[in-house]
């Protein structure tokens, strides 16, 4: 599997923004961190990410936990994360929870908190606005 | 030997449980910041204790770094269930300096906060994955409840399998609604509260009690 890498996004166009849609077949052989890194280093590069299938609930915390180390004045101020609202957690069963079976795949869109602005939200639209850094 | 053997698993059952329920829980109170976290940390330690757990200010990220009251007794129906109550500093995937200068700070005031609010950001997430036994989630019922940061970690919390009850915080406020709230998590149960003016405290202690003890 080709690496992605941040610097694929130099040949982007100026004044564009780069957004990487990943599919859940690429995520799906990389350890949390892994998926953390190339999320973060994506956005830290003013990229908008696209998840297809999400994080897990343990990933998602730990995201949380890493971009706060991140976190520079006037550099990076963190991302603006976005799924739609649902309560899985609730529809899954206690043995698929044990077993790891865990329904996280939810469209996920993430993207520096300086450029990427959620306008609205629901259960089946979420709306954002991207602007350039 | 069967009989043995099944003999020193139940002693060992009973005696696991014995020092199990001795243990107060660690209730770990979360929520996006300026929810009123410390306020009902507050309220919860001078209630039972007398003393306060922190300062509480209107600016956001006051609290910045985990603060725990140990062996707090909360006495409901003739029973007393001992709880150390953890309160978190607010959780956010962003913290930007310049919405501190608002507040009439100075930059490196403010770049400072910004730097202990991440770092306890950080904390927070660490202990929900490793040290708490139990959570108040704790909402400001007059803000739109339906945020990625209230989601996740609702989210993180269910995937845990921690026992959870929802605050509706801020009832005194005119613009307070509860029933959002209520719609927002229909999973769980939410109580409504003004942890500022005290107001429904008993509920809030008799849950605690139900869920915690």
């Amino acid at each position: 599997m080709p690496e992605v890498t941040s610097d694929e996004s130099a040949d982007e166009p100026d004044g564009g923004v780069q957004i990487d849609l990943i599919s859940g077949a690429r995520m799906e052989g990389l350890t949390s961190m892994e998926k953390i890194r190339l999320i973060l280093d994506g956005v830290r590069d003013g990229n908008i990410v696209i998840l297809e299938e999400g994080l897990s609930p343990d990933e998602e915390s730990k995201l949380i936990e890493v971009t706060m180390t991140e976190i520079s004045p006037d550099d990076f101020s963190g991302i603006e994360i976005e799924t739609y609202p649902q309560s899985q957690a609730t529809d899954q069963s206690l043995l698929d929870r044990l077993m790891g079976r865990e329904s996280a795949k939810k469209l996920t869109v993430i993207g520096p908190a300086n450029q990427l602005e959620t306008l609205h939200k629901d259960e089946t639209l979420i709306s954002a606005l991207v602007s350039r850094k | 030997m069967g009989l043995l053997t099944n003999l020193r698993d139940s002693v060992s059952r009973v005696t696991d449980r014995l020092f199990t329920d001795s243990e107060p829980k660690r209730i770990g109170i979360y929520g996006p910041p300026n929810a009123g976290k410390t306020t009902l940390a507050n309220r919860i330690a001078r209630d039972w204790t007398g003393d306060a757990v922190g300062p509480e200010s209107h600016i956001p990220h006051e609290t910045r770094r985990a603060r725990r009251k140990e062996g707090v007794e909360i006495e409901r129906n003739g029973r007393k269930v001992t709880i150390d109550i953890v309160d978190t500093p607010g959780v956010t995937t962003k913290v930007d300096y310049k919405e501190f200068l608002d507040h009439e700070m100075e930059k490196d005031d403010a770049v400072r906060r910004s730097r202990e609010a991440t770092e306890g950001v950080a904390e927070a997430m660490h202990w929900l994955r490793e040290d708490v036994d139990g959570v108040i989630y704790v909402l400001d019922s007059t803000t739109d409840p339906f945020t990625q940061v209230n989601t996740m970690l609702i989210g993180i919390i269910e995937s845990q399998d921690l026992p959870v009850l929802i605050l509706a915080n801020k009832t005194d406020l005119p613009e307070s609604n509860v029933q959002r709230v209520a719609n927002a998590f229909p999973q769980h149960e939410t109580i409504p509260l003004s942890a500022l003016e005290g107001e429904n405290m008993d509920e809030v202690y008799d849950k605690i009690a139900e869920y915690f003890g």
